[in-house]
């Protein structure tokens, strides 16, 4: 054995220990970014699904007239006027007729049931006019609080001073569960109205419209302007003119520009020069258009670049134009490779956030936005909105958002992944 | 007629003059279209005539609608102001402002508030009866110009006309117009943050900017008010910003170059096409998740654990913030540095183990010095995101400027201040809101530096071994 291999030799545990150390950290590594993932989407989860589900609770009311002040024979405006928080009030204190002290009385009146539940009897009398002056029962939605601790939120073995629920509202939620008047029910509520100060009563329509008819602006916007600009660059631009390395260089720092400066932007220019309304999908959609506009030119010319110039050479021979050849053979094969690209940097600008603060939408709307040009909010606002709420209950409420965000961005990126398995083309 | 239908009735218009013109082109060349002898025969196809009659029609009949819609408001808007009462210019520049306010809004909501100022009023009845005109003489002005075009485009159309050469020549114009958004997007940011720097330093020394160390913009909104000082000395915010991404990128770029060395150089095929995409999964989510993430999971307990070995921790303590930044960074940096390690051509890895070296000495001692320019471009580009992040340290970190080193302590951000700055509803001219573009500036420069660096690094890097 020569001098150098027992040198080797002796060095080589210890180099092989060092191999598989390294190997370790890296696979380490690997399973920390994913445990980090996994925790991030366990704890969403975990917080939000309970929000699909919400608590109601069943109460006997008297839709006597006298208290109402309206006869079953009144015209609807006058139903409309009728005085349904009293009968609800009087319901509530039959339900529970020990209740003396004030206190309490308030808690009864204000503290079992959402704000809505006026307006829920007012609808389902005015359905069926004929209800009044008979007995029926109603579910009507929980209070917030009431409803966190039917859900397991709150617990009954703290000392009564740290909890939201008293002992004295702990017995009558046991009254109206051990009657089965107390239940949860798919949370409609959350998908089908806007934004609300009550927990119990917000939901993401509104947030969700706003995303909708951002998103159609953006996308209205960018893609002919990228599809156009992608095509300039690869197709005619003259190679080695500064002019168009100025506009390379320009479209790859915007895509790495903060995208708050964006916001900066649109307020600057897009609200304070040319008095586009605040707030509205209108000035979201032009500021995230600027922002996405770079995302789809560079995968719109690398689809571009991917069509093999012998499509092209053949058009030539042929007798195409440069133009013609552009419109009828290239974008045509390199659409499939444009669309994914557009569909990521549609989800991109569908979860952004920080821009549309600095545009004004962040505004508190309660109303579902029916247009461009309504005051609106996005999906991501409403989950920092509601992060920011006191209220126990907006958490769930916040994951909830989240997941359907989430659902959304799935649904966008599946899309790709489908499109570009269907129409991927090796040359 | 309003804007909206005046598009419409131009849009029907077009496609008639798209009829019309293919139609004109074979009456003109006698149907002998496909008969190459024919002394008429056309140039182009029949529907480039139709394009080019189009383009005559509608093209410059859209630029002057477009542009008299922008000029007619600003002009409109000066008239009413210079017709205002003696009085009121007497009383100074605000008072006139503050009046158009009053005026352009009755204005625009169409109807005039009868138990407004009297003066008011009348201006805004002026100015109703402006833009009425206005409206009008645009109305006729766009008919004129897009049927004279369309009769222009008409005559035009002859044999020898050569549509297809006019009609892709005006595409390409527009193509070209495309691509300058771009130009167009950075000189309104460079713009729209500068000005409004200006005027803040006209108010704030540059020097007292970028080296006070005391940070309170709540200025005293009206002059009777005593309290907020404001001073604008951002080094606490540079400073906290300067931790919060130091934090971020110490997680981010081992984590993520060991998983892109782990995924590119040992890892199963298998392996690697699970683990990349499940991955990159992280960098899809959007940021404002992350925020929440940091604010309501991450903060508490990092609390609870600095509680539990007797630290304090701040409720919204820099370390929070970082450290879900770094998660969100890491997909970044692993995607960037697996591009540039694949880049790394075999036969120096081939050369490495020919000479007996083991995989992690050939890792250590052969690709990671071959793909360092790319690393330090991908490290740069990440710095330059956990700088311009602004969800996560909206919603994790604090708003009081600290200028301290410690992260368990709250540290304030670039970001933030913009975000706090800026939303809601404020007087645009203060110096308070004056204060966030000149952060926003800055930011800007900032980030665009980086950007510069690392883009030219990665671009003469991947030259190097094409």
């Amino acid at each position: 054995m020569s001098n150098a291999t027992a040198i080797v030799k002796a060095g080589l545990t210890k180099r092989y220990a060092r191999e598989r150390r390294f190997r370790l950290f890296g696979l380490v590594s690997i399973v920390i970014s994913l445990s980090f993932l996994a925790a991030l989407l366990i704890t969403i989860f975990a917080q939000g699904l309970p929000a699909l589900r919400q608590t109601y609770i069943q109460l006997p009311v008297n839709l006597d007239p006298a208290l109402l002040a309206v006869n079953a024979s009144d015209s609807p405006e006058l139903l409309q006027k009728a005085k349904y928080a009293k009968a609800i009030e009087a319901a509530l204190i039959e339900r529970f007729p020990g209740v003396t002290d004030r206190k309490q009385k308030m808690a009864l009146i204000r503290g079992l049931l959402s704000k809505s539940a006026d307006n829920e009897l007012k609808s389902q009398v005015l359905a069926n006019p004929k209800l009044i002056g008979s007995q029926q029962n109603f579910w009507f939605l929980a209070n917030d609080d009431i409803d966190t601790y039917i859900k397991g939120n709150i617990d009954r073995s703290l000392p009564e001073a740290d909890r939201r629920i008293k002992d004295f509202q702990l017995a009558w939620l046991d009254d109206l569960e051990a009657k089965g008047q107390i239940e949860k029910r798919f949370n409609t509520v959350f998908f089908t109205s806007g934004d609300s100060r009550e927990p119990e009563q917000a939901g993401v329509l509104g947030a969700l419209m706003g995303s909708f008819y951002t998103m159609f602006v953006t996308l209205a916007l960018s893609f002919p302007l990228a599809v156009a600009a992608a095509i300039y660059l690869e197709e005619f631009a003259p190679k080695n003119n500064p002019l168009v390395d100025f506009i390379e260089v320009n479209i790859n720092n915007l895509a790495a520009v903060p995208s708050i400066v964006f916001g900066l932007l649109g307020l600057a220019v897009f609200i304070q020069f040319f008095g586009v309304p605040r707030s509205t999908p209108l000035v979201g959609g032009l500021v995230l258009s600027l922002q996405t506009l770079p995302i789809i030119i560079i995968a719109a010319r690398a689809a571009l670049k991917a069509v093999p110039p012998s499509i092209r050479q053949a058009a030539y021979g042929m007798g195409a134009s440069r133009m013609q050849t552009v419109f009828h053979h290239t974008l045509p094969l390199a659409m499939p490779g444009i669309l994914t690209g557009t569909i990521l940097g549609m989800a991109h600008a569908l979860g952004e956030t920080a821009p549309l603060l600095m545009v004004g939408m962040v505004a508190f709307i309660m109303s579902v936005p029916e247009g461009i040009t309504d005051p609106a909010t996005i999906l991501p606002v409403q989950i920092y909105l509601w992060s920011d709420s006191p209220e126990r209950a907006f958490v769930e409420k916040t994951s909830a958002a989240i997941i359907v965000l989430l659902f959304f961005l799935i649904l966008m990126n599946l899309l790709a992944v489908l499109l570009r398995k269907k129409f991927e083309r090796r040359w | 007629m309003n804007t909206l239908p005046l598009l419409l009735v131009l849009l029907v218009l077009a496609l008639f003059s798209f009829f019309l013109g293919r139609k004109r082109s074979l009456a003109v060349s006698k149907g002998n279209r496909g008969n190459y002898r024919a002394p008429n025969k056309l140039h182009s196809l029949p529907s480039y005539y139709g394009y080019s009659a189009m383009i005559y029609a509608v093209l410059p009949a859209l630029i002057v609608l477009l542009l008299w819609s922008a000029i007619s408001p600003v002009l409109i808007a000066k008239n009413v102001a210079a017709s205002l009462p003696a009085e009121i210019h007497n009383a100074g520049a605000t008072q006139v402002e503050l009046t158009m306010n009053r005026v352009e809004s009755m204005a625009h909501a169409g109807k005039i508030d009868p138990t407004a100022d009297p003066i008011q009023q009348a201006a805004a009845q002026h100015y109703l009866s402006l833009a009425k005109n206005s409206q009008n003489i645009k109305t006729a002005l766009v008919l004129l110009i897009a049927l004279g075009g369309l009769y222009l485009g008409w005559k035009m159309i002859s044999p020898q006309f050569r549509a297809r050469n006019q009609v892709e020549n005006v595409v390409k114009g527009l193509m070209i117009l495309a691509a300058s958004v771009a130009i167009v997007t950075t000189l309104g940011i460079i713009l729209s943050v500068l000005f409004e720097s200006i005027r803040f330093f006209q108010v704030v020394p540059v020097s007292e900017f970028l080296f006070g160390t005391h940070w309170s913009p709540q200025t005293a909104i009206r002059a009777d008010q005593t309290g907020g000082s404001g001073s604008f000395g951002a080094v606490p915010l540079f400073a906290g910003t300067l931790l919060i991404s130091v934090i971020a990128l110490a997680i981010a770029v081992p984590l993520g170059l060991m998983a892109a060395i782990y995924l590119s150089e040992y890892a199963q095929p298998k392996v690697r096409a699970i683990a990349k995409p499940t991955l990159e999964i992280l960098a899809g989510i959007p940021t404002v998740v992350y925020g929440f993430f940091a604010a309501l999971t991450v903060a508490p307990f990092i609390r609870q654990l600095g509680e539990a070995i007797g630290l304090s921790v701040a409720s919204e303590s820099a370390l929070a913030a970082g450290l879900v930044m770094g998660i969100m960074l890491i997909p970044f940096m692993s995607s960037l540095s697996d591009d540039v390690i694949n880049a790394v051509p075999q036969s120096l890895r081939d050369g490495s183990y020919g000479m007996g070296a083991t995989r992690s000495e050939t890792i250590k001692q052969v690709i990671i010095p071959a793909a360092l320019p790319g690393i330090v471009g991908a490290f740069l580009l990440a710095a330059s995101r956990a700088i311009g992040e602004t969800m996560v340290v909206v919603m994790a970190a604090g708003l009081s400027a600290n200028l301290t080193a410690n992260p368990l302590e709250a540290v304030t951000t670039v970001t933030v201040q913009i975000v706090t700055l800026l939303t809601g509803d404020q007087e645009f001219d203060s110096p308070k809101t004056l204060a966030a573009f000149a952060l926003g500036l800055t930011l800007f420069v900032l980030t665009l530096i980086l950007n510069i660096i690392a883009l030219r690094i990665v671009r003469k890097y991947r030259e190097q071994y094409d």
